[in-house]
């Protein structure tokens, strides 16, 4: 059984059309890339499967189990749902420790001793130990990011949800964030990544899911999708990254 | 100018501020507690409530507080509601701040970003968990100067209290003026008693607010 199932998902702005039928799912310990255009509507599927946006139609099955009818439970679901954003979006008012120590103290209602315990071990593991006391402001960008990845892991959850997390981040920044990353995946975290870093997505995703215009047109393997594409569409995205035809040196005219 | 006349009188002003400061502390308190209650009706926009709420705020803030005073000590009791003055003054005070306080939270929640609120609820935090923790810490943060100048204002505001009776700073001023003719002597004392009352306030106001931008939340 898939540990995430969507089936048939529709949504609407204001009856703008924004996700047209989606349905596809995820098995225990598969990491999933959301590639496709800006505004494709890959950020409001992440958003749909944690209840910060509702849905007009389908279902959302967490083990089985349909989590998107009762908005009521929608707190309890989102404790096994860790989401990580573009803006790191820690709270600005406590530090990183309490950052961290606030949804499994506070949601979860779990022992302090217990929890920090973890919270230590996590944040040794991305190397950010030293930095438990200091507020968020005093922190970098991918440090922060950092952090916020450890505050949603310390959930405990079943599947990580990331939101474009390096869209903001300065380049040499990056890279330790991603780091984290692979080695979650590495260790068989279930995730779900958006993002517009392509070399990371190669390196990260078991399967590949390429929705433009709202609609899933493509779904593939990695190694298939970046090297034989199916759909003219998805061809025509990942062309954008080639550079090729404007390197210096190489005649306009003989493009490749 | 009689100094030793001033020194006199300098007792009679000690317990007529004490008065002043435990009025305007009770009212301030009410006040607090009645804007963050409205802030909280609007933000979540309850029906009903917010329909009350929002009548409150514009009659509390668009008549003095002398109308509202007088209703509440002369006219309530042809209604056979009768009040000490006391009570009258608290409830006046707090009827009055309640509103002005509550447009001070309310600019301190809208200045809680809706990432905010998400990142929390992403945590598995319930919606009354969110306001807690999340929400009004940085409300109450991004407000603390505008309730300090609320407050401020509310302790001036005291001074119509003598109009019903009540014996503090403004009374015992107009009582020694009536009494002695020292007309100078009494407001001079009526001055740097409140002087002494608001400007420490103020300075402190202004150490909070510099602490709070250095301290730059949101960014």
């Amino acid at each position: 059984m898939a540990l995430l199932e969507v089936i048939g998902l529709n949504k609407y702005f204001d009856g703008f059309h924004v996700l047209k039928d989606i349905s596809f799912s995820v098995e225990k310990g598969e990491v999933v890339v959301i590639l496709g255009p800006s505004g494709s509507g890959k950020s409001t599927l992440l958003r749909c499967i944690n209840g910060l946006e509702e849905i007009q139609s389908g279902q959302i099955k967490l083990n089985g189990e349909v989590i998107n009818e009762d908005s009521t439970k929608w707190h309890l679901i989102r404790q096994k749902i860790g989401m990580v954003f573009q803006s790191y979006d820690l709270f600005p008012h406590m530090t990183v420790y309490e950052n961290i120590l606030l949804g499994p103290l506070k949601a979860q209602k779990r022992d302090k001793k217990e929890v920090a315990r973890q919270a230590e071990e996590l944040l040794d593991r991305v190397g950010l130990l030293d930095r438990k006391n200091f507020y968020p402001r005093q922190l970098s960008g991918g440090q922060r990011q950092r952090v916020a990845i450890v505050r949603a892991l310390c959930m405990n959850p079943e599947i990580m949800l990331f939101d474009e997390v390096t869209a903001s981040l300065d380049p040499e920044m990056v890279r330790e964030v991603l780091d984290v990353m692979l080695e979650l995946a590495k260790e068989g975290m279930t995730m779900i990544i958006v993002t517009h870093e392509m070399e990371f997505a190669k390196a990260v995703a078991d399967r590949i899911i390429f929705i433009d215009g709202g609609e899933i047109t493509e779904v593939a393997e990695a190694q298939e999708f970046f090297t034989q594409p199916k759909t003219e569409r998805a061809k025509n995205f990942l062309n954008i990254f080639n550079f090729k035809e404007y390197k210096k040196g190489v005649d306009n005219n003989e493009k490749i | 100018m009689d100094i030793d006349f001033i020194l006199e009188i300098s007792s009679l002003y000690l317990e007529a501020g004490k008065f002043t400061l435990k009025l305007a502390f009770i009212g301030i308190i009410l006040s607090l507690l009645i804007g963050i209650f409205c802030s909280l009706v609007n933000y979540y926009k309850v029906k009903f409530l917010k329909k009350i709420v929002n009548w409150y705020i514009e009659l509390s803030r668009n008549t003095p507080l002398l109308i509202q005073l007088f209703f509440l000590y002369y006219g309530l009791p042809k209604v056979g509601i009768k009040l000490g003055a006391f009570t009258c003054a608290v409830i006046g005070l707090a009827f009055l701040g309640g509103s002005y306080m509550a447009e001070a939270f309310r600019g301190g929640l809208e200045a809680v970003s809706k990432a905010q609120i998400e990142a929390g609820l992403s945590l598995g935090l319930t919606k009354a968990q969110v306001t807690r923790y999340i929400i009004f810490p940085q409300a109450l943060a991004v407000s603390i100067p505008s309730i300090g100048a609320n407050a401020i204002f509310i302790i001036k505001e005291t001074s119509i209290v003598s109009a019903i009776s009540l014996k503090d700073l403004m009374f015992v001023t107009k009582d020694i003026i009536g009494i002695y003719y020292k007309t100078n002597e009494a407001l001079l004392m009526l001055v740097v008693a409140y002087l002494i009352i608001l400007l420490p306030l103020s300075l402190l106001l202004t150490y909070v607010e510099r602490r709070l931008r250095y301290a730059g939340f949101g960014n």
